[in-house]
């Protein structure tokens, strides 16, 4: 029986509509998205949606507190919240380069998180 | 106190408008461009922005706030930018003058040979708003929230009401959600959401948090901390219907109601500001009114994408270094006004003075439309056309056109937002 789903697309601002149209879990059509992003967006969604997640991990001798942090990669949706509590757990030690891997492979989904910005270590403010 | 330094450029506020502003310049030529921030870092606000979406024009890549930070931080490190960090500006003059202070220079004056505002914006509180009630602690707005959370690691609350959505209300949304705290609903006065839906969808559709159109909040319960809101349903008219209201159990209300150009120093210096942004009137090279101050970012009207604060900022340092180099051999030219037309609620720049080169047009719709056509008139000649499937307020519109390229004048450029079927 064919079926059809409805998605907003994320990538960029343009927030296309999108129609998804399947058969069984088969994707038959997809319509209304401006570019190539926003179809390969649908499919995605329909079949596994994925998400970015950033949070922020705790730092040690930081200039600041906390330290943001960004999958390198989307990792499926219903683990992101999952994520976001394992890495409450974690304190890291500054200084940190930007991009440096905070945690490994996330729940086993093969993705990296990352620092999103460098933070060096010592007092704040202080100037 | 030390002898008046005297720089080609000074930029007030290193987020990503005065960021781009200074490598700007510095790359059109400028040896000696200073940079003054308040903050201990570079960035402004974007380092608290840990979400991604950011990027997609400028670099054509998706990145957070701060990894965008952080690419034109260092870019501003390798081009040897002089950077004041905790320099407060306490006085501009319209002859340029700049008092500003910090823990190390102490007082000091800068006489530049121009400058560039970037001062970026400042939040609507609940007195811009005027919701009724006592002053209990618990409420806060969503730009702090943000801060409190993703900089200091501080939770504002455990049971939050969120009242407008704006793009920062919704990703906080998100955010204490994730944070572990429970947002009970966000509420929007207007009958169309506030953000970008791209926002509404990943930070709302995707926790089953419920948006709230047309509702506002009447009353905040509570007088050490807040206890509840009272929200109701508003008419067409806005205004609240007494018998629609509820009281929502809450410790913490997010207010993410509007962001204001911070124009302080501008006003100071005499710069013209334009009632309908809010910030400067500006020409094509983001100079105001005054010779040889230049503006660019939220100062000039609130984006809602950093890519384009950049762009204007490129703009500005652009304009401020040409602005330098042939001081004294150019007067500036007279000044065609941009009007905005139908369904157009601002234009920047709002003045084209060298129609000989390119413009970009940055405006907002004032009301949704479907099957639109956004265009650029010079003269009534059409410049520029461009059909979109939707139009809403939230999401800002850019057109570029070239008015010297019109058969006429130009005397008179419009942007303006048509129905395909209006078209002629």
């Amino acid at each position: 029986m064919k079926k059809t789903h409805s998605y907003t697309c994320i990538n960029c601002p343009l927030s296309c509509g999108l129609t998804l149209v399947e058969e069984d879990g088969e994707v038959l059509e997809v319509s209304g998205a401006d570019c190539r992003v926003g179809e390969k967006y649908a499919v995605e969604e329909f079949r596994n949606p994925r998400r970015t997640v950033s949070t922020t991990v705790r730092v040690q001798g930081g200039v600041l507190p906390l330290l943001p942090v960004v999958s390198a990669a989307p990792i499926p949706k219903a683990l992101v919240r999952d994520a976001v509590r394992m890495l409450s757990r974690l304190t890291v030690d500054a200084p940190v380069a930007d991009g440096q891997v905070i945690y490994p492979d996330i729940l086993g989904t093969g993705v990296d998180v990352v620092a999103s910005r460098r933070l060096d270590a010592a007092g704040r403010g202080d100037a | 106190m030390s002898a008046v330094r005297r720089p080609q450029c000074v930029v007030i506020g290193a987020g990503p408008a005065g960021l781009g502003a200074a490598l700007a310049a510095r790359e059109a030529g400028l040896s000696d461009v200073m940079l003054l921030e308040r903050d201990f870092e570079l960035g402004g606000i974007l380092p608290q922005c840990i979400h991604d979406g950011f990027g997609s024009i400028v670099f054509e890549q998706v990145l957070t706030g701060p990894q965008y930070a952080q690419r034109f931080i260092d870019r501003v490190e390798r081009a040897g930018i002089e950077v004041k960090l905790n320099t407060m500006v306490l006085e501009m003059r319209g002859d340029r003058r700049i008092t500003a202070v910090n823990p190390a220079d102490g007082v000091f004056e800068l006489e530049p040979s121009s400058i560039v505002l970037a001062m970026g914006c400042r939040e609507r509180t609940r007195h811009q708003v005027m919701i009724p009630g006592y002053r209990p602690a618990g409420v806060i707005c969503a730009g702090a929230a943000q801060r409190d959370i993703n900089i200091e690691g501080l939770m504002p609350g455990r049971r939050a009401v969120i009242l407008g959505s704006g793009d920062i209300g919704l990703i906080m949304a998100r955010r204490l959600t994730l944070e572990g705290a429970e947002v009970e609903g966000v509420y929007e006065i207007m009958d169309h959401p506030g953000g970008l839906t791209r926002n509404v969808v990943q930070c709302l559709h995707d926790y089953d948090i419920p948006l709230h159109l047309s509702h506002t909040v009447t009353f905040i319960h509570g007088r050490k901390r807040v206890e509840a809101v009272t929200v109701a349903r508003v008419g067409e008219d806005l205004k609240p219907l007494r018998d629609t209201e509820r009281r929502v159990p809450c410790d913490t209300l997010v207010l993410s109601v509007g962001l204001i150009p911070e124009n302080e120093l501008s006003k100071q210096a005499g710069v013209q500001l334009d009632p309908l942004t809010g910030g400067p009137v500006v020409d094509e090279t983001m100079h105001t009114s005054v010779e040889g101050i230049f503006a660019c970012g939220n100062v000039v009207c609130v984006f809602d994408l950093v890519d384009w604060v950049t762009q204007t900022a490129e703009t500005a340092g652009r304009g401020a270094a040409e602005y330098v180099l042939e001081a004294g051999r150019r007067k500036r030219g007279p000044a065609v006004r941009v009007t905005a037309g139908r369904n157009v609620k601002f234009v920047v720049p709002q003045l084209v003075r060298r129609p000989e080169r390119g413009v970009d047009f940055f405006f907002r719709v004032e009301h949704p439309e479907r099957a639109a056509r956004t265009r650029v008139l010079v003269d009534g000649e059409e410049l520029y056309s461009r059909k979109a499937k939707m139009v809403r307020p939230p999401e800002m519109i850019k057109a570029g056109a070239d008015p010297g390229k019109a058969a006429r004048g130009p005397e008179n450029v419009t942007v303006e937002v048509v129905a395909e079927e209006e078209e002629a």
